[in-house]
């Protein structure tokens, strides 16, 4: 493994670089996106609801590399040229949207009604109430479901390869499929993607324990 | 002149009949204690006043706005309409200042420093100066409501509305709490107060009020009068079993 390591160090690293580039894309916009989900979800109009319900459940149960090679394939025919990575990286956002969608939902729901109402009666209107008020303490309550969402949008950027997306898990195919060393290869690959997982794991757990025991 | 008016009101949750015809009058600087049963309507009729709840059906004008007009921005009677509620409602993800600055800073755009010296004089009022940057659960439900009655205050509004404010708090929290209440009913503010506090609507209120059933069956500008003498046989029965504890 070390050989491997040492000898396609470059290729490594600029996987390492795109799976990092795209995951923390994908992480910030599906934050974005699921909690504009999250947010239509318990909206007091039913068409509004049903829209952020259609979403989740539809993006959810399709598999992740269905929806990217869909962004792959469908976005150039149609509408505009883009590449694997640009590609990979939508669709991972996209897909990992709808699970924070309803991770955060569930944060809403739990913070107590009576927050809102303390809120409404000073005459803060809904959204300031939400940004405020509510959102910041569903966001703590649900940082733990909250970090395996990251953990797993992390590892599931490994989709990028099916596109060329130039990640680790594509540099890690094109070293096996030279050097025919696949098991070296490929645990070399592992290494690397701890690297990434590992301090967000970390990160994680000190953010659960500042803030949700506070 | 009067602050709130409620003419013809009816409550419905579905077909629950919550408000039945509900016809009050209350002027500025009035200091009303609602008493009644639990399940009568108190709550719902305080939370009307202020929009948390729409009423179903009549008239209801709290400081000249028509509450059960669709266009009216609830959000404006809410600024000069304060609430003080049984579980306090602080947010918990504010400390105690905080907590009292994010409503005339947001609602009424005011400078962040003018604000604070304000909540801070309105802690010390209530005498909390030292817990000032405290986060809601490091303090007792006592000290929780005298904040939440300082957040309220800080709004400068024209009338409080206090839904049960001392039904969560241990008994020895609970003359804290009425303290800081009469000190703002001295000052002149308007005052709707659910309670179960006999001696506070007895030695604070001006007014009292009855209600059984969702309806309001006495109401009554002589405090002492209505104590020592109710007309409704319901109110006679309600008072007889929680004086005699």
């Amino acid at each position: 493994m070390i050989t491997i390591i040492t000898e396609h160090w470059g290729e490594l690293l600029s996987g390492l670089g795109y799976t990092l580039g795209s995951s923390v894309i994908a992480l910030i916009g599906s934050l974005v996106i699921g909690t504009v989900f999250a947010l239509m979800e318990i909206s007091t109009y039913k068409w509004v609801r049903g829209i952020g319900r259609t979403y989740v459940e539809i993006i959810r149960n399709i598999p992740l590399l269905v929806i990217t090679m869909g962004f792959y394939v469908i976005v150039p025919t149609f509408f505009v040229k883009i590449d694997g990575f640009t590609a990979g990286t939508i669709g991972l956002m996209i897909y990992t949207s709808a699970f924070i969608a309803e991770t955060i939902r569930a944060g809403i729901e739990a913070v107590s009604t009576g927050q809102m109402e303390g809120a409404r009666s000073v005459g803060l209107t809904y959204s300031q109430a939400m940004i405020h008020i509510i959102l910041p303490q569903a966001v703590k309550m649900v940082i733990p479901p909250l970090g395996n969402q990251f953990i797993n949008l992390v590892k599931n950027s490994s989709v990028l390869a099916f596109v060329a997306g130039f990640d680790l898990m594509y540099q890690g195919k094109i070293i096996a499929s030279t050097t025919f060393n696949t098991f070296d290869t490929y645990l070399a690959v592992g290494v690397f993607y701890l690297i990434i997982t590992m301090p967000l794991s970390y990160l994680m757990r000190y953010l659960e324990k500042k803030w949700v025991t506070a | 002149m009067s602050m709130i008016e409620f003419h013809d009101v009816e409550k419905y949750y579905g077909k629950f009949h919550a408000l039945k015809d509900i016809n009050l009058t209350i002027d500025r600087g009035e200091v009303v204690t609602i008493i009644g049963p639990s399940g009568s309507g108190k709550s719902t009729l305080l939370r009307t006043i202020n929009g948390l709840e729409r009423i179903s059906d009549g008239k209801l004008i709290v400081n000249n706005f028509d509450l059960a007009d669709k266009k009216t921005n609830m959000n404006r009677i809410r600024k000069n309409v304060g609430m003080v509620f049984q579980h306090f409602n602080l947010y918990a993800n504010k400390d105690v200042l905080d907590n009292i600055t994010i409503g005339p800073e947001l609602v009424l755009k005011r400078n962040k420093t003018e604000v604070e010296k304000e909540a801070m004089d309105l802690l010390d009022m209530v005498g909390l100066a030292d817990k000032a940057h405290n986060y809601p659960a490091q303090l007792s439900g006592g000290q929780k409501q005298r904040v939440a009655i300082a957040r309220s205050l800080a709004m400068q509004p024209r009338a409080i509305l206090f839904d049960e404010p001392t039904s969560a708090l241990d008994p020895e929290m609970i003359g804290d709490v009425l303290d800081v209440m009469q000190q703002i009913a001295k000052q002149g503010m308007t005052m709707v107060v659910v309670t179960h506090e006999m001696g506070f609507a007895r030695k604070v209120g001006n007014r009292i009020v009855f209600m059984a059933d969702g309806q309001i069956l006495e109401d009554a500008h002589d405090v002492n009068a209505f104590f020592d003498n109710p007309q409704e046989p319901r109110a006679k029965e309600f008072l007889s079993k929680i004086i005699n504890h």
